[in-house]
């Protein structure tokens, strides 16, 4: 058997897994991202309130 | 609970994944006449099978949201349709590497890829649709009937090993009524669908959950501009 033959097994599960692992660390980037618009969201929301409160 | 079911998933299919992985490689003899690069199977067919359970279970979520115009029918299959689209992605990759061996090509147009790879295309496309459309409803209504030609095409895809004779190998397992693997080989091939059945599912969870986060950012940005 060609040692090509066992190199090339090699590329395609560490491509598997990096795929799988590039996709959990795109998915953990993205959850970082959502909590703080969420957060940033979240005051813009209070402080229209309370504005809109005073102005009342 | 969602918390936990997603750890226990991840768990599970580590393990799984981890316990195959010795048994691919210390207990699996190489196959005859491809030698050690026929391993490549216990990703490329669990990767495939996984991406199409995806995106016919997005694709009947999609159909769901039409009939019932919930919005969270929508996340869900978006979510499950972009956890398939990475699991075809593997497959396509995988199967590259693999053709590259076996076949000295990287790639042919015969007809289980460009079916596979015309299916990759619409999901692209299919998220490049979300993401050009602002309005949740129209986005929801054109994504699911977007998903539902895709799922036509992965008929095709299924089918094409048995309809047309090209250079990709005909039906191997039997239950698509081919001549089997040889005892002891077929095992870790199908527990290895089951552990990334269930990493796709964790994953589902998460993007689900972030969807609904989505959802609620859209919801007070409305809100605020309401003021």
């Amino acid at each position: 058997m060609s040692p090509q033959n066992f190199t090339f097994m090699f590329y395609g599960f560490t491509v598997a897994w990096l795929i799988i692992i590039g996709y959990v660390i795109s998915i953990a980037l993205r959850e970082r991202r959502l909590r703080q618009e969420l957060d940033r969201v979240k005051r813009m929301v209070e402080e229209n309130e309370q504005a809109n409160t005073r102005r009342q | 609970m969602r918390l936990k079911i997603i750890v226990t998933l991840s768990v599970l299919a580590g393990a799984i994944l981890a316990w195959n992985l010795h048994r691919i490689f210390l207990q699996v003899p190489d196959e005859a006449s491809q030698g050690a690069i026929f391993r490549i199977i216990y990703f490329h067919v669990p990767a495939a099978i996984t991406s199409f359970t995806g995106f016919y279970i997005g694709m009947f979520s999609g159909v769901g949201y039409l009939i019932r115009k919930d919005l969270r029918l929508d996340s869900i299959a978006a979510s499950i349709n972009e956890v398939s689209l990475a699991f075809a992605t593997i497959t396509i990759c995988t199967g590259s590497i693999w053709g590259r061996i076996i076949w000295g090509i990287w790639w042919t147009w015969d007809a289980r890829l460009t079916s596979y790879f015309v299916c990759l295309l619409i999901y692209f496309g299919y998220f490049m649709l979300r993401r050009a459309i602002d309005d949740p409803t129209t986005r929801a209504r054109l994504s699911a009937v977007l998903s539902i030609f895709a799922c036509v095409d992965i008929v095709l895809v299924w089918k094409s090993i048995e309809w047309f004779r090209t250079q990709h190998p005909g039906p191997v397992l039997e239950i698509r009524g081919g001549g089997g693997m040889a005892p002891g080989m077929e095992a870790p091939l199908w527990w290895n669908f089951l552990a990334l059945l269930m990493l796709a599912t964790a994953l589902v969870l998460i993007r689900t959950r972030q969807e609904g986060m989505r959802r609620e950012i859209d919801a007070l940005r409305r809100h605020a501009h309401a003021f």
